[in-house]
């Protein structure tokens, strides 16, 4: 189960065209609303306008692709190194805990602006200590990355059930809803009319070019690859792969809590149970679908969090549960990596 | 809540179940070198399939049946873009876990929160009236005997038949068996399937059986995890997986008990607890396996192995 092989695709061996992806991806959800007796015509119509019909909705989905956006850059790093940081998703969870802690603690020593900055800071570190952990079992425990992570996005996910229900519980009653809404001075404001806070967008897009700069222009970058594709050969020139790894794994970490902070002070003003909305895992498929290539995952991810927006009208206009979305986009991964394996087939 | 410990044995053997039918088959699939990570989107499709096919056929038997052949349908599409096409089975199966826990979802509506057909416990007579051991062992419902004929099974047909040693061979040293004859894909696939199937099994073994229904969450989230951490922390060892799954139906089970115990913890932390206890008590076993001047206690022997030398390695064949 190691990374023995560099993950990316590289090898264009044929010629078969990447427009196959989406029109297989296509044909595949149509054939299957149309066993069901559903109208793709009218679906897709739904989607579009629950997700780019007006501002207002297409703010919403900028509200979901910052953190997406977020967690997709992070995890850049870690498959640039070889890595599978499925914990990317107790990462998140953790950043939401970090950040609230902060966001609770008795005010009135910092103005508010300085407390939501350390929040967000502490979310960052939450999470990329949530990342190291994973890391360092990886290294030290010898245990995988994928078991260790699943194992602490299980601990996550706990925390924030019994934070919920206990210590943090709601004046009187606790419940799924999750604890108390925070005082406005602590949200992350968006503008009138727009459902996205502009702080979030303006992160999410300086990172993106942060991660790409950082991935394709500097020495960090190269190390990581070598790290990545062949540990042995980047000993010899002195990179130590276990600490690069660990350094992916805490700069996926700290992107990842950064964006469940975000989900506490921008989208839900409060924790609840599924703080993460699952964006650590979908953003494990926006960047597969990427095809690990940075250049791909802002649009691909701004896609998704449209499937994800649009979706949420649907049980309510059509009576067709939303879970649509997930289908969506695991048939254009899916479709992806059929395309690419016939590809290198062919080669 | 005063519980006997005979009822709790048959606590026991009846929530490990489902997980021993799942990770007995992916430890199957396994040792023949491939990892089957569509776990746990897989025993929900299966359980979702299974009630919706039992529910409107009025038959279990055709519900089982139908899950154990979504299982198999969702391993063919892992060997085909796995095995066949060379892509990164960790890649697909994670792509796959997430379609099909939605897929599940959404083809699953139309039956959410429906009443449907359950299996209900076959006694073996006489066995069952048994003091401790009775209850847990012959008063069960037919999955549950299914799991127990399964683990000597699952050992008999891995280490003492010659399919069982070509499938070990093949998950070691696929090139080997090639030179030899074998054709190491045809092998990875059959035992795919074979894995897919027993886990479907699996799902419906949980709509139908253990926590009859269908709806969102179903119950058996988390399960699939659970259960390939098991295949890797048992060794790949059936009988090592085995006692895991009891272990962790053991830790579903005393939760339940220990929410008594402890009234001030909300009840939801206890639904999750087992689950990152489980794959910790894996991880330390694991980890103090691997630190350095190691006594083989028999704890640790017991849990020692070593995965298929060729395990989540695309065999290309020349």
């Amino acid at each position: 189960m190691k990374a023995q092989q560099s993950i990316e695709n590289q090898s264009p061996g044929s010629r078969l065209p990447l427009l196959l992806i989406p029109a297989l991806a296509l044909t595949l959800v149509c054939l299957l609303l149309l066993v069901l007796g559903l109208s793709p015509l009218t679906i897709g119509r739904a989607l579009a306008s629950g997700s780019v019909g007006n501002w207002l909705k297409f703010s919403h989905v900028l509200s979901v692709w910052s953190p997406l956006l977020l967690c997709s850059c992070g995890l850049l790093f870690t498959f640039r190194a070889g890595l599978w940081n499925i914990g990317i998703e107790g990462q998140v969870i953790l950043g939401a805990i970090c950040c609230t802690a902060v966001l609770r603690l008795p005010g009135g020593l910092l103005p508010p602006p300085a407390v939501l900055t350390l929040a967000l800071l502490a979310g960052g570190a939450g999470g990329g200590l949530w990342g190291i952990l994973a890391g360092e079992l990886r290294n030290r425990g010898g245990v995988n990355e994928i078991f260790g992570g699943l194992g602490l996005n299980f601990v996550g996910q706990g925390l924030v059930i019994w934070l919920i229900f206990g210590p943090w519980k709601r004046a009187g009653i606790a419940s799924m809803s999750g604890t108390d809404l925070l005082p406005p001075h602590f949200w992350l404001q968006s503008p009138p009319g727009w459902r996205v806070a502009p702080v979030a967008l303006a992160l999410a897009v300086l990172t993106l070019a942060a991660s790409i700069l950082l991935l394709d222009r500097t020495r960090f970058g190269l190390r990581l690859r070598a790290a990545g594709t062949s540990p042995g050969a980047a000993r010899l020139f002195g990179i130590e792969p276990d600490r690069i790894s660990l350094q992916a794994m805490f700069l996926a970490g700290l992107l990842a809590g950064l964006a469940g902070g975000l989900q506490v002070t921008a989208v839900y003003h409060r924790l609840i149970p599924a703080i993460s909305s699952g964006y650590g895992y979908l953003a494990l498929l926006v960047v597969m679908l990427a095809n690990y290539r940075p250049l791909a995952v802002p649009l691909i991810a701004l896609f998704f969090a449209c499937l994800v927006t649009g979706s949420i009208q649907l049980p309510i206009s059509l009576q067709i549960d939303s879970s649509l979305a997930g289908v969506i986009q695991g048939a254009c991964v899916l479709s992806a990596l059929l395309v690419y394996g016939l590809r290198k087939e062919k080669s | 809540m005063d519980v006997s410990p005979a009822d709790l044995l048959a606590g026991v053997t009846a929530t490990a179940a489902p997980l021993l039918l799942a990770s007995l088959g992916e430890t199957v699939t396994e040792k023949a070198g491939v990892i089957n990570l569509s776990l746990d989107g897989t025993i929900l499709l299966g359980a979702m399939t299974g009630f919706a096919v039992a529910a409107t056929s009025g038959s279990l038997a055709a519900g089982f049946l139908a899950a154990a052949a979504a299982g198999t349908a969702v391993a063919a599409v892992l060997s085909l873009i796995g095995t066949w096409l060379g892509q990164s089975q960790v890649a697909v199966g994670f792509t796959l876990t997430l379609l099909c826990r939605d897929l599940a979802y959404f083809l699953g509506t139309p039956h959410a929160r429906q009443p449907g057909p359950q299996l209900l416990a076959s006694p073996v007579p006489l066995l069952s009236d048994l003091p401790l051991l009775g209850p847990a062992l012959f008063n069960q419902s037919l999955p549950v005997y299914l799991s127990f004929a399964a683990i000597p099974a699952t050992w008999y047909f891995i280490y003492r038949t010659r399919p069982g040693l070509i499938l070990r061979a093949v998950g070691e040293n696929p090139a080997a068996c090639w030179a030899r004859g074998i054709r190491p894909r045809l092998v990875q696939t059959a035992a795919t399937l074979a894995g897919g199937a027993l886990v479907g099994l699996a799902g419906a073994g949980y709509s139908l059986a253990l926590k009859p229904g269908w709806g969102r969450p179903q119950g058996c989230e988390g399960i699939g995890w659970i259960a390939l951490a098991l295949v890797i922390f048992g060794g790949w060892h059936p009988v090592r997986v085995a006692l895991g799954a009891y272990l962790f139906g053991f830790l579903q089970i005393s939760t339940i008990l220990l929410q008594d115990l402890f009234p001030s913890l909300p009840t939801q932390v206890f639904q999750v607890a087992p689950f990152p206890i489980m794959i910790f008590t894996l991880i330390l076993i694991h980890a103090g396996r691997n630190a350095r001047g190691r006594k083989q206690r028999l704890l640790l022997r017991l849990f020692r192995g070593r995965p298929p030398a060729a395990l989540g390695r695309t065999y290309r064949q020349a």
